[in-house]
């Protein structure tokens, strides 16, 4: 199935836009990308494994915090799975928290 | 909706001749007509931040006949500005953002009653600015505001028509609304320093603010006029660059402790939320708030030296490395002979520095705040002598050699 990285984390998977991977839940589809691109785990993880809270990770149109069983929603290889991570620029270049 | 449907048409402003026929175009379309223009008319909106998003959204709202526009800045037009920011000319560089705007925008429409807001919005002042307009339209740069606004949107009862954008890419929404999501529904937090790489990629395609923006103004005429389906529970995602649109499905969060549980009943410090230092060192609001490096000697342990004692060193022929951390497409602009190694690569490329492991390193990038974090990784890394070039290479061009290129 297909993954959807967005630009802000492209740095971390070779610059592409779409990343293909195999799984047979998000979960599953989740690890496969962090272990083809370790960098990400951080990225989309806490240090304890949690998603982190500016980070939604969609099933098609539908927020994953949403589907009954959550990340372990089967998935098929014409799902996509799109990860929004929150942006705020509004005008200027390197503004958000960071430094 | 919002304030104005419940207003009885006949308490609706009346139109003279002049702008029955400036807005004849309005009038004649069956979802606006003479009721929709009078709603306009009577429409109070308030945008925050009077830059790439707010540029679109403020003409466009003026053009269609809104009949009070507030705008909040606290900015002064800069040339650099004039890439995107539609709103603001180059007869107007160096005006407070709020006067240039309020030009260009009587200059369109001389019926609009324009409100300038001249001050940083902050948690002190929002909750009594957003109580006089009826939708606000959020065109802000940086996260703390974001979330100011949205809370602040929630405690009174506004909608947020948000946008926003990122190098090319776009997000819009109507939050804030009583039965939609807010804000923090989609993203309880903010993302703490260092975890969003945008600082160290920094840049937007000009022409993507007025995309997104013309898309909010879009959404606050419909929020006025009753009209359509605004984007309350929809998130639009835009991608310039493949030209393509998705819309995802939102949800209110029912434990939201801001629209849903209600439990945030204040305006909380944004600052501390956010995980920046207040800024303390006198300037430009603006530049503290994106945490430029302070004038300080040392900052998180990181000595840090002026781009005079950069010249210095380099004319005693001092033994040091220059490692700069720009972008190479940045080091094609203007460089000062230093070693690039881009900051997201060195931890990569540590081994092109082992000569330096314990002799002097002096790191730079544009202003100061990328190469301070170059500084720490170095530093994390067990080299034993790392400073940081404070205000970076445009201090450089500023002071030492101004034909090298500023951007």
């Amino acid at each position: 199935m297909q993954i959807h990285i967005p630009t802000p984390l492209r740095a971390y998977t070779e610059k592409q836009e779409t990343v293909s991977v195999d799984g047979a839940t998000v979960a599953d589809a989740l690890a496969a990308l962090t272990a083809k691109f370790p960098a990400m785990q951080a990225h989309l993880y806490s240090p304890e494994g949690k998603l982190r809270s500016f980070v939604n990770i969609y099933l098609n149109d539908e927020d994953v915090r949403y589907l009954p069983a959550g990340d372990a929603t089967t998935v098929s290889t014409t799902d996509e799975l799109t990860i929004i991570p929150s942006i705020a620029g509004g005008c200027c270049p390197a503004a958000c928290c960071c430094r | 909706m919002i304030a104005t449907e419940e207003i009885a048409p006949a308490a609706l402003p009346k139109l003279s001749n002049e702008e029955i026929a400036r807005y004849s175009r309005h009038l004649i379309l069956p979802e606006v007509g003479m009721e929709g223009q009078q709603k306009l008319k009577a429409a109070r909106v308030l945008c925050v931040g009077t830059g790439g998003l707010g540029a679109p959204l403020a003409l466009y709202l003026t053009a269609a006949g809104v009949g009070t526009i507030g705008l909040v800045d606290f900015d002064v037009v800069d040339e650099s500005n004039l890439q995107r920011q539609v709103i603001h000319s180059q007869a107007t560089v160096g005006k407070l953002k709020v006067d240039s705007a309020e030009m260009m925008l009587k200059g369109l429409n001389k019926n609009v009653n324009i409100i300038k807001h001249n001050t940083m919005l902050t948690s002190a002042n929002a909750l009594e600015i957003f109580k006089d307009y009826d939708v606000i339209a959020d065109g802000t740069d940086n996260f703390q505001t974001r979330y100011l606004v949205n809370d602040a949107c929630v405690l009174t009862g506004k909608p947020n028509a948000y946008g926003s954008i990122f190098r090319f890419e776009g997000q819009a929404s109507v939050f804030a609304t009583e039965e939609g999501p807010c804000y923090r529904c989609l993203y309880p937090e903010p993302p703490p320093p260092g975890l969003v790489p945008s600082c160290a990629e920094g840049g937007v395609l000009g022409i993507l603010p007025g995309l997104v923006g013309v898309i909010q103004a879009t959404e606050v005429i419909k929020l006025i006029l009753g009209i359509g389906e605004p984007l309350i529970g929809r998130l639009l995602l835009v991608d310039s660059l493949a030209m393509s649109f998705r819309t995802l499905k939102l949800r209110k969060n029912p434990d939201c402790p801001m629209c849903g549980t209600h439990e945030i009943k204040e305006l909380i410090d944004y600052d501390q939320f956010c995980g920046i230092e207040k800024p303390t060192t006198a300037g430009p609001l603006e530049v503290a708030q994106h945490a430029a490096v302070g004038d300080t000697q040392v900052q998180d342990g990181i000595p840090q030296i002026s781009v005079e004692t950069l010249k210095a060193k380099r004319d005693a022929g001092e033994d040091f490395l220059l490692l700069d951390v720009r972008e190479p497409h940045e080091y094609q602009i203007a460089e000062i002979n230093g070693k690039l190694i881009p900051l997201g690569s060195i931890g990569q490329r540590l081994s092109e520095l082992a000569d330096y492991k314990d002799k002097e390193i002096l790191v730079h990038c544009r202003s100061g705040a990328r190469s301070q974090k170059a500084a720490l990784e170095l530093k994390a890394a067990g080299f034993t002598n790392v400073s940081n070039v404070a205000g970076g290479i445009l201090a450089w061009a500023d002071r030492i050699d101004t034909s090298v290129a500023k951007y």
